[in-house]
């Protein structure tokens, strides 16, 4: 898969030098990347590399304390959750952010529900879109009435999906999207990126799964304790090109023999 | 059962066999509140067993529980716990509490007696029983505990005080302010429009006005449930069976009807009837004058303050927000929520809703007392609950909430038909509460799985 744009248009999102520190601790230590329109950009790195602590910033659940965040060119201020999805960010987040007294539907719509002339919640008219999204996205879903509290982990995970390919996403993140499910489930989340690339979503994926990435991203960006290691061309490098990045946070070129041998006895 | 063909893959609701929990499914209602309704139904029925037992002729057949008058004063007792217990939900919901709302009550319904009995008469001169006097005392008053919700729950959520604490210190504060305003003297008379609010013979609707209130609510079941079905119908999913509408229909207008011919069967007092007479010019017919009592207005008032609450929690966006802060915090703000607003908002409620029950239980009594209110937070925390509120936050409704109080109240009510002494009745409330709560968790870990 080669990129789909060329990489001297302007990015779609370019997050230039962001730092995010949780009281001395630097989660996020100026950190730029960047992501062009139906490009897939795999975040990949150990826990605490700070890889959805990045995430958050640009979906608005976190302030960066540093950095700017640029869209298409044009700096933007992202404070909160509402910023993000008026820009058409929308972000699968890893526990999946549903509140599970609420059904499906509830879910879907939470924070953006349709209402009725009277201001009143239109139910039957969310159900309706919610069934149509699931018809779409996992056509075995049928429990539109309970808590998705009593959901299989799948169906939770299909339902945290609609929510944010619904309301036409230009910029899509998901933050370990096939870790809860089986591999048929798998399989669908990754023809569902590869359809949303087509449609020219610009997609970070964060995973800890390296072969995920190696299958579905076209960069694929490596950090390790907040910083960020490199990005590289997905056909540029190995698989333990890339796992070298992470447990050694040094780019390919600067590891020596002996590092190599060290990480792969 | 019926099923309209779905115009979406997958078909709407799966077919059950016909069991018991078929059929309830079918009729969409709560089992929870069915419950509720069972175990309301074995209480009235014991109480009245062994009021019987324990009366003059020792006839279990004969009992005090089940008669007009006993309802009626039922219905009037649980007016004010179960209005604050409507807000309370909100409150449970979203994983807080108020401890404060028995002070508010109190405050409240001391400031409201203090403008009609003092400060419009005598500070401003304008004299007794005003035809405005009623209402702006009750606008005061409400708006005086809608300000102090906003207080507490300004703390609560921006200050981020835990509401245990926030609440508790606001118990302490209005309730002291109570006597601080008029050196704790009771304050009496009120206006005479203000007492309406409070129930009695006088206040209350009537036979005709009963009559008619029923039967425009039974129009508006009928109306609402009607509008339902053709919304389902719209979208062609989950159509309720025309038999379980029927059957909806036909119990909820039963029950409305069955509820004003109670309260219509109970004749004012022949005291009372008397001096009417007098004073109307009316010659008593031997026997005493025959005044149906009908519907007290306070219950008016909870069933309007039911049907707002209910739609605000069911319909509304609002209401959407407090449970689903209530299911997940964090899932609320990542969806955009502004959660401290919403549940700012909840105090707001909460603390308006006790000045409303601080207007009936001040006017229930006919003047205002500095106790007004005293451990009313306990019997409205209890109602919540019973009624199916859940402390680990996320669930709840309003109509349970309802029934949870009048449950309580049935309980205090009977316990005080049967002469037993308040220490005990506390002991039996008590062991009820926990007992009712321990169930419903064993039944919801059974449930869950």
């Amino acid at each position: 898969m080669e990129p789909a744009v060329s990489p001297s248009q302007t990015p779609q999102v370019a997050m230039n030098r962001i730092s995010v520190a949780f009281g001395g601790v630097h989660a996020v230590e100026n950190v730029s990347i960047d992501l062009q329109a139906g490009e897939v950009v795999g975040l990949v790195g150990g826990n605490g590399a700070g890889k959805s602590t990045l995430m958050r910033v640009l979906s608005g659940a976190h302030p960066a304390d540093s950095g700017e965040i640029l869209l298409d060119g044009k700096p933007v201020t992202i404070s909160n959750p509402r910023d993000a999805k008026a820009y058409g960010i929308e972000t699968i987040y890893q526990t999946l952010a549903l509140a599970d007294n609420i059904d499906a539907a509830g879910n879907m719509f939470l924070g953006r529900e349709l209402r009725s002339r009277t201001g009143a919640l239109d139910d039957a008219a969310m159900e309706s879109a919610t069934r149509q999204v699931m018809g779409r996205l996992n056509p075995r879903f049928k429990n539109f009435k309970v808590p998705v509290k009593s959901l299989s982990g799948g169906q939770r995970q299909s339902v945290a999906i609609a929510r944010a390919i619904h309301f036409n996403a230009r910029i899509l993140i998901m933050d370990e999207p096939t870790a809860a499910l089986g591999p048929a489930e798998t399989t669908q989340v990754r023809e569902l990126v590869i359809q949303l690339k087509a449609e020219g979503i610009g997609i970070f994926l964060i995973s800890h799964d390296i072969h995920d990435v190696f299958d579905l991203a076209d960069r694929i960006a490596v950090m390790a304790t907040g910083k960020l290691v490199g990005v590289v061309d997905r056909h540029a490098v190995s698989k333990d090109d890339v796992l070298g990045m992470i447990i050694l946070g040094k780019m390919p070129g600067e590891i020596t023999e002996t590092e190599v041998a060290t990480v792969l006895h | 059962m019926s099923n309209a063909a779905s115009t979406v893959p997958g078909p709407s609701t799966e077919v059950r066999p016909s069991s018991a929990r078929g059929f309830f499914h079918a009729l969409g209602l709560d089992t929870r509140i069915l419950g509720m309704v069972a175990a309301l139904a074995i209480i009235w029925v014991g109480f009245q067993l062994m009021s019987g037992l324990t009366g003059p002729t020792h006839d279990p057949l004969n009992g005090t529980f089940l008669t007009a008058q006993n309802l009626y004063n039922l219905s009037q007792q649980t007016v004010t716990v179960a209005i604050m217990a409507t807000g309370m939900v909100l409150i449970i919901v979203s994983r807080n509490i108020d401890l404060s709302i028995g002070s508010i009550l109190g405050l409240t319904g001391y400031v409201m007696a203090m403008i009609q009995a003092v400060w419009i008469p005598k500070t401003l001169g304008l004299g007794f029983d005003q035809p405005y006097t009623w209402l702006v005392a009750l606008v005061i008053g409400v708006a005086l505990g809608a300000l102090i919700g906003a207080v507490q729950g300004f703390l609560v959520s921006y200050g981020g005080i835990p509401a245990f604490i926030v609440t508790l210190g606001g118990l302490l504060v209005w309730r002291g302010i109570v006597f601080e305003i008029n050196q704790g003297q009771t304050i009496s008379p009120l206006d005479k429009n203000f007492l309406l609010l409070g129930g009695g013979p006088t206040a209350s609707m009537g036979e005709l006005g009963s009559w008619v209130f029923g039967i425009l609510a039974c129009i508006g079941i009928v109306y609402s449930m009607v509008a339902t079905r053709r919304r389902q119908r719209e979208y062609g999913f989950n159509v309720r069976p025309m038999w379980a509408t029927a059957l909806l229909i036909v119990a909820g207008c039963a029950v409305v009807l069955g509820f004003v011919a109670i309260m219509v069967a109970y004749p004012w007092p022949p005291g009372l009837a008397t001096e009417y007479a007098k004073q109307n010019g009316i010659i008593e017919p031997p026997g005493g004058l025959q005044i149906a009592t009908g519907i007290a207005y306070p219950v008016v008032i909870l069933i309007g303050v039911t049907l707002a609450m209910t739609y605000l929690t069911t319909r509304r966006r609002f209401g959407r927000y407090v449970f689903a802060i209530g299911g997940n915090p964090e899932a609320a703000e990542l969806g955009g929520i502004n959660v401290r607003r919403t549940l700012m908002m909840t105090f707001v409620l909460i603390g308006g809703l006790a000045g409303l029950a601080g207007a009936v239980q001040a006017a229930r009594l006919q003047a205002a007392v500095t106790s007004l209110g005293t451990q009313a937070e306990l019997d409205v925390i209890a109602a919540a609950v019973i009624g199916g509120t859940s402390f680990s936050g996320g669930i709840g409704t309003i109509p349970g909430a309802v029934l949870g109080a009048l449950v309580m109240q049935s309980l205090r009510s009977g316990m005080l038909l049967l002469r037993v002494d308040s220490p005990i009745q506390d002991i039996v409330v008590g062991i009820v509460l926990v007992a009712a709560i321990g169930f419903d968790s064993y039944v919801r870990r059974r449930s869950g799985r």
